[in-house]
């Protein structure tokens, strides 16, 4: 859990620019992350890659926040 | 040279315009994927023609259609090449008659390779380009698809709609340094061309103010320009290379 929480925080602090402090679990990323549509779509695909996974169109269409994108990976990678 | 180093797939590029285009952009510098959907023994002398510029070429097999083989094929391009820097999306099929003859199967045979077909090589094409921070993605509608055509109900509706799709494209791509535009072929010789009758030949004479035929090569150059630097400031657009045929 730390290990994926500290890797996806990582992608997320260097693609969307934001603080470290502010990647909680329970941020959105389009709200409270600032991101836009495709920053998400980026922000998916740089997740596949780090994690060598492919996340479906409609998996990653789920994944809203840090948390839901956390337990996505732990649960199928 | 305009396209120096860069590396570019063009589908339907085993004869024709998407030939053509495919020359142009290796003698203009580029490593070029030459995608066919049934006619390999041509595709591969393009592949042979393109190696002797001293250029890399592959061809690539895929029904520009179906979506898995459309994905299947970029991922065959980004092993060969490594990026992928331009994609022209030329691949078309016509299944002519007039709309109270036209079958519902010609109806979608025209829109799934002429018009899906733009959409799936888009999107499979725009993960790599994403990636890369640039990219220039070029797709061939038609005059047709400006003016109307009697007989082309299906062709003119997948070019019509072609159009709507590279301006969509081009706004969500912007920010990521992607260009997207389109050409308008007018009445270009080809097979494709060559199988309409003589009437209709003088008759479209007629409606071209330069007063000739367009050729393979006048697509491919405007297509060079849109796959090179040079149109770094324009995206959405659609260049009419027609002979003045609609102004």
């Amino acid at each position: 859990m730390a290990e994926v929480l500290e890797r996806v925080t990582k992608i997320i602090v260097d693609r969307l620019g934001v603080e470290e402090s502010q990647v909680k679990l329970e941020a959105t990323f389009k709200e409270d992350l600032g991101a836009d549509s495709l920053d998400v779509v980026e922000l998916v695909m740089e997740l596949e890659d780090e994690f060598d996974m492919e996340i479906s169109d409609d998996d990653a269409e789920k994944i809203q926040t840090v948390g839901d994108a956390v337990n996505y990976i732990q649960a199928n990678s | 040279m305009k396209t120096e180093g860069k590396n570019a797939i063009v589908t339907g590029a085993s004869r024709g315009i998407g030939r053509e285009i495919a020359l142009e952009l290796a003698r203009q510098g580029a490593n070029v994927a030459v995608n066919y959907a049934g006619s390999e023994k041509m595709a591969n002398d393009v592949v042979a023609e393109i190696k002797s510029l001293g250029r890399k070429a592959i061809a690539v097999q895929a029904d520009v259609a179906d979506g898995d083989s459309v994905s299947t094929m970029m991922k065959q391009v980004v092993e060969q090449f490594g990026t992928i820097d331009i994609l022209v999306n030329n691949a078309g099929i016509t299944r002519d008659n007039l709309l109270m003859r036209m079958k519902e199967e010609d109806w979608d045979a025209v829109i799934d390779t002429n018009l899906k077909g733009v959409f799936l090589c888009t999107k499979a094409v725009t993960r790599q380009m994403m990636k890369q921070r640039s990219g220039r993605i070029i797709n061939i509608s038609s005059i047709v698809g400006v003016g109307g055509n009697a007989g082309q109900a299906n062709y003119v509706a997948a070019k019509a709609g072609v159009i709507g799709l590279t301006k969509t494209t081009a706004k969500e791509l912007a920010s990521r340094g992607i260009t997207v535009n389109a050409v308008a072929p007018g009445f270009i010789t080809t097979d494709m061309t060559d199988q309409l009758n003589e009437d209709v030949k003088v008759e479209m004479l007629k409606q071209i103010p330069l007063a000739r035929l367009g050729e393979p090569q006048d697509i491919a150059k405007v297509v060079v320009f849109l796959a090179s630097e040079d149109s770094r400031y324009m995206t959405g657009q659609t260049l009419h290379v027609d002979g003045g045929m609609i102004m």
